[in-house]
């Protein structure tokens, strides 16, 4: 495949080439299948792909350029979705089982304002089942497979919008992240992610895991891109009582700005024993060159860090429990064929049709609800949240930003923690306060290791601040651009 | 609080209506009750004056006015359905009144 | 030894609105089946919940009505539960912040006979909360079918204090309840279509203990007499038990109102751990003062206080209000006929017979009717107010005999016509005709000159020999009153 191929070019550059003249929707389209047709029997991005459908929407972009009536600088740009974002006509697995035969009959907010603004809304994107791992090992469809190296998971739950990009299939895609689900598998496949303001982007549409900590946020090679993304799938939306009614700013234009050096904060109990030595030396890289561009950098304190991953676990499982109720063979989820009566449908078609780690938290999660256990768990659990948040508030009245490694170690071998829930719930150590903040999360990549796998680094923003977020991660990126960096497929 | 009360796990797998083999039930067993022995963190917290948070930007009265849209066309609602017959969803037999 | 019946209500009441508690499709009752759904509704992946600020609108209205402390923030709660009419198997409820607390439902049991007010007493409310409703399940042979066409309908659910005692408390409670919220335009209120649903909850105890018995719930009380009568049959069926030694089982029972007795219900073991929690997806309802005065001026007087004005300023008696009262529509219509008409006691005679009785027949139910037909009001029926008024002041002016408008009120009902017109076409209005009237009188005198010198020398009852004469003369037609100013006129 030859290097001027749109697949190696970043969404921002399809967008100026688009405009030239020089390509076509339909040319960047058939593209992106044809490498999907080259490359995902190995990596095992896509749960599904209509082809026929992606392209007829090229076509009639292409169609629209030609009238001069373009809808978006992103009018004929592909993008991926991570298939727990309903788009109309398309089916909707969240990687499960039982949902194995459902198609949407409507479109998320953020489809369709992609659609609005012209994008090729197309692919369906492997996931951990309802987005509940940190590896996509958790696919009722087998495991999305790291593009740096086979062996080794492409983080999770977002693998497949993650690994989609890193092996250039799609140039942009979308994620969901509760407790890292973008930033970890960004971080662990070499792409940047971010995870938006909490109430940023509607969730309307998104199959809900933990309702008050999911976000959709983007995926692709480059801060810009991801600020190109950000800008169409924000804004408030009245079918979301927790879409936050902000203005949102024109991001990629405020990219361009030259921006005053910031403070960032070190938290210091994120760099503590757990983490990787390279992880520490490619952090430290980070630190050293924002400290060469007039950056100063801070240490702080987050004393609540190592409250976060219990309060995480007990208010994600709870909010899951009952999220997942609706998932009973009933009205749309596949149906188990033992259920003599109504209440068997329910235990039976969720026996069959969901894997070990969603029984796990939906078990889990109803045990800190139940009778006698509510005060113990959910309710301090929401309690410690408000005392994680207020962390937070306190060190951003000193920093702009803080900056952290966005996971302990690079990707990890298949099977490595699965058996483990506690190991594979730490890997989330770095992102998961964020979530219960609420706050802004971006990650960018920052070197490989030795054994050539992606190392990221996460910036962490105000909330609502997402313009700062993304000018200080891209006085990074623009000077380094890892994520431009193929892996050999 | 984990060390005195282990999970009731067939308890709970019924609230959540989710069947469960034999083995499972030994593997989560033995699984969530380490999970929740790492929870104890948060019964060693001191939580007494802290209001729980809900929502991380708390808002009030987010509503629409009283004023229908189109929904679903009865073929779209009932596409999914595992089974359907005169344009309602088919369930195995209540039995339970 | 003598038993004391302790009864509290559950009563959920669907609000009308146009469209659902928290997604804005319609609203309708008789839809074709799933036709009112949307993502929402069916609980579909990905879909998220919208208040919908009428709903809490009515809500605050009905705390008002029923005197009821208006929470100053109120907040959203799932109840987790799975059941095949409830799509996203849990239902979005208020626990532990609900809209109202307190409150209070004025009844008015049975007088000594249908013509005396009974005695009237408070009946005290624990609180009232909003909730969506589930849909509709239809059992048949080898399975049950599922419409979720009234699933997420706006639901208050209001719920008393176990502070009634009988049967008839519980009628009268029902009725004061609906009565009101009806008038409130909250809601039709219909039983039969499922608006106003009610369980209770019901104990035994010997009379003067104070400790509450054992309670059952009881289910599927589907109409207001089937409310009385399985209440009725659950206490006596408790204290059979208690006689007999059986002891009374904390259960939830089933009234079949075919067979006339309760069963138990069989229940879901641990139904009750429904694992409450705040709904992450909705924020919560901040009502402030301003809002809760506005509301106050909206609302409507309630029934019993415009029973009390009507015996009070308008001097009715007790056996019309009590007639009246219960439906606000005839009282609209009674008030505005009687500003128009000269006397409001006979408009309100008018009201209560006449036009009840016609609207009944109208509305009475074909069996075989195809399809439900829209009722007639007072508003909607032929006969305005101001047609009523015309009639009632052409009888008072002596233009129209009592049994003359009898007569033309069911044509007036059919046709529309007013009483002038129908009087003119039936030649009826001669008789009105006071120089006619009058010599009929003269010839009455001429011919009974025995009577009419008794009454000049002041016998008052020898008058009536005269009108006897006069009336028949006229064959009932003429205004009695008429013919008694003149005939006093002549004799004077
Ligand atoms: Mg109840
Ligand atoms: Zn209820």
């Amino acid at each position: 495949m030859s290097n001027n191929s749109p697949i190696f070019k970043t969404a921002t550059e399809l967008s100026q080439d688009l405009q030239g003249g020089t390509v076509t929707s339909v040319d960047i389209t058939q593209a992106m299948i044809d490498r999907i047709d080259a490359v995902d029997e190995q990596v095992h991005a896509f749960l599904h792909i209509d082809k026929e459908d992606a392209l007829d929407q090229a076509k009639a972009s292409d169609d629209r350029r030609a009238k001069g009536e373009s809808l978006s600088p992103l009018d004929g740009v592909p993008v991926g979705m991570k298939d727990v974002i309903a788009v109309k006509d398309q089916p909707l697995t969240a990687a499960s089982k039982i949902l194995e035969n459902y198609r949407s009959p409507y479109d998320a907010t953020v489809v369709r304002k992609l659609k609005d603004a012209g994008a090729v809304v197309a692919g369906r994107l492997n996931l951990d089942e309802f987005a509940m791992g940190s590896s996509t090992e958790n696919s009722a469809y087998g495991p999305t497979r790291n593009p740096w190296n086979l062996e080794c998971v492409p983080g999770g739950s977002s693998g497949g919008s993650s690994a989609a990009v890193a092996a250039r299939e799609v140039p942009l895609t979308l994620g969901s992240d509760t407790g890292g689900s973008i930033r970890q598998p960004a971080s662990l496949c070499g792409v940047v992610g971010m995870k938006p303001t909490y109430g940023m982007v509607s969730r309307y549409g998104l199959a809900a895991f933990a309702s008050s900590l999911d976000q959709i946020g983007p995926f692709s090679t480059t801060v810009e891109d991801a600020a190109l993304l950000l800008e169409i799938i924000s804004g408030h939306d009245s079918l979301d009582s927790t879409s936050y009614p902000t203005e949102v700013p024109n991001y990629s234009a405020e990219l361009k700005n030259s921006s005053e050096p910031k403070v960032l904060g070190l938290p210091k109990e994120f760099f503590g024993p757990g983490m990787d030595d390279e992880v520490r030396a490619s952090i430290d890289q980070v630190i050293e060159y924002y400290r060469s561009i007039g950056y100063q950098t801070k240490e702080v304190s987050l004393p609540t860090t190592d409250l976060s991953i219990p309060v995480y676990y007990v208010i994600a499982t709870a909010e899951a429990s009952s999220n997942l109720a609706r998932y009973d063979g009933i009205r749309y989820t596949s149906r188990s064929e033992r259920a003599e009566n109504a209440i068997d449908v329910y235990a039976k078609s969720r026996g069959e049709g969901f894997g070990a780690e969603v029984k796990r938290r939906c078990i889990l999660g109803a045990y800190a609800l139940s009778s006698g256990y509510y005060d113990a768990y959910y309710l301090r659990a929401q309690k410690a949240r408000t005392l994680i948040r207020q962390d937070f508030e306190k060190v951003f009245a000193e920093v702009d930003a803080i900056l952290t490694p966005t996971s302990p170690t690079p990707a990890f071998k298949f099977g490595e923690k699965s058996e483990d829930p506690i190991s594979m719930y730490l890997s989330d150590v770095y992102t998961i306060s964020t979530n219960l903040a609420g706050l802004p999360g971006i990650s960018v990549p920052c070197g490989l290791s030795s054994s050539g796998l992606p190392i990221g680094m996460q910036l962490i923003g105000k909330a609502f601040d997402e313009s700062n977020l993304l000018q200080i991660a891209n006085a990074y990126d623009r000077e380094h651009l890892h994520g431009r960096q193929v892996p050999n497929l | 609080m984990s060390d005195e009360t282990p999970m009731d796990i067939d308890y709970v797998a019924n609230l959540a209506r989710i069947e469960l083999s034999d083995e499972e039930k030994s593997t989560y067993q033995k699984q969530l009750g380490d999970v929740l022995k790492y929870f104890d963190k948060l019964q060693q917290l001191d939580v007494e004056k802290v209001e729980p948070t809900a929502h991380a930007f708390p808002r009030h009265n987010v509503w629409d006015k009283d004023e229908p849209r189109t929904g679903l066309p009865v073929k779209e609602a009932l596409k999914n359905a595992p089974q359907s017959r005169q344009d309602q969803v088919v369930v195995p037999k209540v039995i339970e009144e | 030894m003598e038993y004391e019946a302790v009864i509290g209500l559950e009563v959920h009441v669907q609000l009308d609105t146009n469209s659902k508690m928290f997604t804005r499709v319609g609203t309708g009752f008789g839809q074709p089946p799933n036709s009112l759904t949307d993502p929402v509704v069916l609980g579909l992946p990905g879909a998220l919940p919208v208040m919908n600020e009428e709903a809490i609108e009515k809500s605050i209205k009905v705390g008002l009505l029923l005197d009821c402390k208006i929470a100053e923030v109120c907040k959203w709660d799932r109840k987790n539960y799975f059941y095949p009419d409830m799509p996203k198997n849990y239902q979005i409820s208020q626990y532990d912040q609900p809209i109202c607390e307190g409150g209070q439902v004025e009844i008015e049991m049975p007088g000594e006979n249908p013509s005396k007010m009974g005695p009237h007493r408070m009946v005290e409310l624990t609180r009232i909360h909003l909730e969506e409703d589930v849909g509709k399940l239809t059992h048949y042979e080898q399975d049950s079918l599922v419409d979720y066409n009234r699933a997420g309908c706006p639901l208050l659910e209001i719920v008393s204090e176990p502070d009634m005692h009988s049967p008839d408390e519980v009628f009268a409670y029902l009725t004061s309840l609906r009565n009101s919220l009806v008038a409130a335009g909250i809601s039709a209120c219909d039983m039969e279509k499922g608006q106003l649903r009610c369980d209770a909850n019901i104990s035994v105890r010997p009379r003067g203990e104070t400790k509450l018995g054992t309670k059952v719930e009881l289910k599927n009380l589907n109409t207001i007499s089937g409310v009385r009568n399985g209440v009725e049959y659950e206490i006596r069926r408790q204290i059979r038990a208690i006689e007999e030694g059986t002891p009374i089982i904390q259960e939830t029972r089933r009234w079949n109102p075919d067979q006339k007795y309760t069963t138990p219900m069989r229940t879901k073991e641990m139904a009750h751990d429904y694992r409450y929690f705040p709904d992450p997806d909705l924020m919560p309802v901040k009502i402030d003062q301003t809002w809760i005065d506005r509301v106050r001026t909206g609302l409507p007087e309630k029934p019993f206080d415009k029973q009390r004005r009507y015996q009070k300023d308008m001097n009715l008696p007790y056996s019309i209000t009590s007639a009246l009262c219960g439906d606000h529509l005839l009282c609209a219509y009674f008030e505005e006929a009687s500003e128009m008409a000269k006397s409001a006691g006979k408009v309100a005679n008018w009201v209560v017979n006449d036009l009840l009785r016609e609207l009944s027949q109208a509305n009475k139910v074909d069996e075989f009717a195809e399809e439900e037909t829209e009722k007639i009001t007072p508003q909607s029926c032929a006969v305005s107010p101001q047609m009523l008024a015309e009639l009632v002041n052409l009888i008072e002016d002596g233009k129209l005999t009592n049994n003359v408008a009898k007569e033309l009120f069911p044509e007036m009902f059919a046709t529309g016509k007013s009483a002038t017109e129908l009087a003119k076409e039936k030649g009826l209005d001669q008789q009105s005709d006071d120089s006619e009237i009058e010599g009929i009188c003269k010839e009455a005198i001429a011919n009974d000159p025995d009577a009419a010198e008794k009454f000049r020398g002041g016998k008052e009852g020898a008058i009536n020999a005269l009108k006897g004469a006069v009336m028949k003369a006229t064959r009932g037609q003429a205004n009695p009153k008429v013919v008694d100013d003149i005939l006093r006129r002549l004799l004077s």
